[in-house]
């Protein structure tokens, strides 16, 4: 694409794979990961709830880890694996069990801050997996797994806001598909 | 259930399996599927082929006015297609609510107030615009600071809600003066944000004179009509859509800047365009909870009984329009008193405008009532939940009217039966673990029953099934869900046979979300169309076209009742105080309500569980300040201003006593979406008391106020 990466540049060749799938974009250097998935994408699912990293409506799996994608500049993810809400369910599967779990549960009202909810906690079940420390676990040898009460639970998705108090709810649904 | 159910060629009309009536099952939200898949579309999601966005910019002063703006550094940037001003947005017409005098003259009433408008090709050159422009002010002198005697207070006619500003019945003074035990007390609730998780957002478009928006509101049919006054056209010519809206809690009841600003936008421009506010934006232009500092006298015999009950509250307005938060009007509805005082004094100061947040006025007014109770049971040396029992009224103090149903005696009884309050020792600081103190506490709850006309279609559909047409809104109450319940139940069908269309002015025109009256109202509206449907179809076939059947409550809904109306409950909360940090954690909360028939009780519990969080949040973690100097809110983001996270929020119960009042509406039900977070901060404070044995009367709760209560030993009244 003529313009693009030559220095001066306000845009830049870039390409994401998202949910599966490689696009290749001319991103705007102050465009952040939500509003490429957004405006360019289409992919309204990551919510804008406060845009500055304080309300996790934008939470989405970049190469596994769950990240604020408002605080994420776009054109510095070049070759990543994007993972949002659009994308949780398997192959030949209607809805992640998660998803599930949340519509079992009745784990949101408005459903604004729900997308991020369910990349977060997905996100929080691989990094407690792994052995990740938390405020709450102060017992547990490092890289062990670390098993997942509803304190750990809370603790870990409190980067995750939810206006409505569908809290509760949330920390049950995610204990469902704890395996 | 008498209803005559309808019978179609072909398709067999199932009578609901066992009689079971679809009124009050746990049917799961209608739209959870697109919510969870996150396919639900909210108002900024509308792309249109040539969309830009806007983004405002906000007076940098507290008060003065515009005298000039530069707009040539942000028209120069790449992507900005326009700047709009006092100076050249459209003219519109007056509004009447002043709050969306938007772009009309130079006047900066307070700061935040929108002075400008970039509209760009996308939101980063929008952004850039706005950050490029240069304003010009003629600053005066501002005054942000609310305090109990301010000299410009004044008593109003009336307060939020069309209540009296001032009721008084006897000579409460006196019988005060008087009174055996007495507790004198001031409580302080600061300014409080809604924050909705959806920032308010509009997509707004114009096609050939016609107006198109996707708006987060909590009402579309008022949205329209006020864009149709402003920009002077038919109200057949505008067209509001509010399919999914992320939360509101009351800012986003009536319309707010972002929509007007859209739609100026859009025809400025000739382009589709959305504006969603940045979140740090939104306390000044959206309404806030206003601050109240409140006054108490308590009066009682030693028995418990109150002979004299005075409440006084004191908040503040903007110059923009007077907004009153009726927070001593609860008090009229509580307790036996024969002698008693309410009223209200208000301060225009140079403050963004206050506006409705979840239960105006019961929120901010059961605390200090409900704090203020907890101290006279300390005084009397008798159980709070007794003291509540024993001033029970047998009708509505202030009016004299009978209840249609009162159970707060029950909600008390069954909650402190449900907490274990008989295993409560009464002794303040009676309980430590380690450097915890542990404490519990009550507070009463109470909500007004509310309803406004609504109109409503249901069609009977040649396939067997019925499709419900209101303009309903579903802020996240599960307002589908319930409705299509409601008409399966007096169509007697399945709910699965019952479709349902909501959240656009294209569908029969119906009243807000707000006052917790969404299901009341819409609800009555669309039982009267299915009743009437019924009627008609007298278990005859339905027409291979349908038959559809409207109706409109008006005269009905909006009737004067014989009867005081309000749901009734009971907060009981348990709480850690450390005493090395201060830090004040909530470890069990539970609500009871008699709030008539609940008709979901899979949402209504999630309704009720909300509440008690905000309650939560407002006990302990949330409260923005007026900066004295600067004249803005401190805590304007969500970093700032602290909502309730998942780890402040402990596993919290709701439960409820069915009530069957007659006098409601056709479903037998309350309003539900705000009395959960009525007394729940009571609640806390009261255990933080019982915890620690030092009375906090200023909210929030944060480790600071905690520590250097407990510090202090006995605490100052509180004014
Ligand atoms: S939108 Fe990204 S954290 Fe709030
Ligand atoms: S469901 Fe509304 S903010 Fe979480």
């Amino acid at each position: 694409m003529s313009g693009s990466n030559d220095p001066g540049s306000t845009c830049s060749e870039t390409t994401l794979t998202v949910n599966g799938k490689p696009h290749t974009l001319l991103v705007d250097h102050r465009r952040v990961l939500l509003d490429v998935l957004r405006e360019d994408l289409e992919l309204w699912g990551a919510r804008k709830g406060c845009d500055h990293g304080q309300c996790g409506a934008c939470t989405v799996l970049v190469d596994g880890r769950r990240v604020n994608s408002c605080l994420l500049l776009a054109v510095a993810l070049d070759g990543s694996e994007v993972r949002t809400v659009e994308g949780l369910a398997g192959d030949g599967e209607d809805l992640h069990p998660l998803q599930q779990a949340f519509l079992d549960r009745d784990a949101f009202q408005c459903g604004y801050c729900t997308p991020g909810q369910l990349c977060s906690a997905l996100g929080m079940l691989d990094e407690a997996a792994a052995g990740h420390p938390s405020r709450v676990t102060t017992d547990v040898p490092a890289g062990r797994p670390v098993p997942l009460d509803r304190d750990e639970i809370r603790e870990r998705l409190s980067g995750n806001l939810c206006r409505c108090g569908a809290y509760p709810r949330i920390v049950d649904a995610v204990e469902d598909v704890i395996p | 259930m008498d209803a005559t159910a309808p019978s179609t060629p072909g398709v067999p009309v199932e009578r609901r399996e066992n009689g079971e009536s679809a009124l009050g099952a746990p049917v799961e939200r209608r739209e959870g599927r697109q919510k969870v898949t996150g396919t639900a579309r909210y108002a900024a999601e509308q792309p249109r082929p040539g969309r830009a966005h806007a983004w405002p910019v906000p007076a940098s002063v507290a008060r003065g006015r515009v005298t000039g703006i530069d707009t040539a550094a942000a028209l120069a940037l790449p992507g900005v297609l326009a700047v709009l001003s006092h100076e050249n947005a459209p003219r519109l017409s007056e509004p009447d609510d002043a709050m969306l005098a938007v772009l009309r003259d130079s006047r900066v009433p307070h700061r935040g107030w929108f002075v400008a408008l970039v509209v760009g090709e996308t939101l980063e050159a929008a952004r850039a615009g706005a950050a490029a422009v240069r304003v010009d002010y003629a600053v005066e002198d501002h005054d942000v600071t609310l305090t109990r005697d301010h000299p410009a207070a004044y008593a109003p006619e009336e307060a939020n809600g069309g209540y009296p500003g001032t009721r008084e019945h006897g000579d409460p003074e006196g019988a005060f003066a008087s009174a055996p035990v007495r507790v004198d007390v001031g409580y302080s609730v600061p300014p409080l944000h809604n924050h909705p998780m959806e920032p308010h957002a509009t997509t707004a478009e114009w096609q050939d004179g016609r107006l198109t928006v996707h708006t987060s509101t909590q009402g579309a049919t008022t949205v329209r009509a006020v864009l149709a006054g402003l920009f002077g056209v038919p109200e057949d010519h505008v067209t509001v859509h509010a399919e999914h809206v992320g939360g509101g809690f009351g800012s986003k009841g009536t319309p707010r800047p972002d929509v007007v600003l859209a739609a100026m936008a859009a025809r400025h421009t000739g382009r589709p365009v959305t504006l969603a506010l940045p979140r740090r934006f939104l306390p000044a232009v959206v309404g806030h909870r206003a601050p109240t500092l409140h006054r108490l006298r308590l009066g009682a015999r030693p028995d418990g009984r109150l002979v004299s009950l005075i409440h006084e509250v004191t908040t503040h307005t903007s110059r923009v329009k007077e907004f009153v938060e009726q927070a001593a009007v609860p008090t009229r509805v509580m307790y036996a008193a024969p002698d008693s005082r309410t009223a209200h004094r208000v301060t225009p100061l140079d403050v963004p405008t206050p506006s409705w947040m979840r239960a105006p006025g019961e929120a901010p007014g059961m605390y200090a009532l409900e704090s203020a109770m907890d101290e006279l049971a300390g005084e009397l040396g008798m159980d709070p939940v007794e003291l509540r029992i024993v001033n029970e009224p047998d009708t509505e103090p202030d009016s004299g009217k009978p209840f249609s149903s009162r159970h707060l005696v029950e909600c008390l009884r069954e909650g402190a039966r449900r907490f274990g309050w008989d295993r409560r020792d009464p002794r303040p600081g009676s309980r430590a673990e380690g450097p915890l103190l542990v404490g519990s506490g009550v507070a009463a709850a109470m909500y007004p029953v509310m309803a406004q006309p609504s109109t409503a279609a249901v069609r009977a559909l040649s396939d067997g099934n019925f499709l419900v047409r209101i303009n309903a809104t579903d802020i996240g109450t599960g307002a589908r869900t319930v409705l299509a319940q409601i008409a399966a139940d007096r169509l007697a069908v399945p709910v699965d046979r019952v479709r349902i269309e909501v959240g656009s002015t294209d569908l029969p025109a119906a009243s807000l979300a707000g006052g917790s009256s969404g299901t009341a109202s819409w609800g009555w509206a669309v039982h009267e169309a299915c009743a009437r449907l019924a009627e008609r179809l007298a278990g005859g076939p339905v027409p291979a076209e349908g038959l559809e059947v409207r109706a409109d409550t008006a005269g009905q809904a909006d009737a004067d009742s014989p009867y005081a109306r309000h749901a009734f409950g009971a907060h009981f909360a348990e709480v850690a105080v450390d005493t090395v940090t201060g830090e004040t954690r909530v470890r069990r909360l539970l609500g009871v309500y008699a709030a008539g028939r609940i008709l979901n009780s899979r949402t209504a519990r999630s309704q009720f569980v909300g509440g008690m969080t905000m309650g939560l949040g407002m006990a302990l973690t949330e409260g923005s300040t007026m900066d004295a100097a600067f004249g803005d809110f401190t805590e304007s983001d969500l970093a700032s201003y602290h909502v309730p996270a998942h780890a402040d929020v402990p596993d919290i119960e709701a439960h409820w006593i069915d009530e069957d009042d007659p006098h409601l509406n056709p479903m037998g039900s309350k309003g539900i979406g705000e009395i959960g977070i009525v007394g729940t901060a009571a609640a806390i404070g009261n255990a933080v008391f019982h915890a620690t044995g030092t009375r906090v009367r200023e909210l929030p709760l944060t480790p600071d106020r905690v520590l250097g209560g407990i510090g202090r030993g006995a605490a100052p009244r509180g004014f």
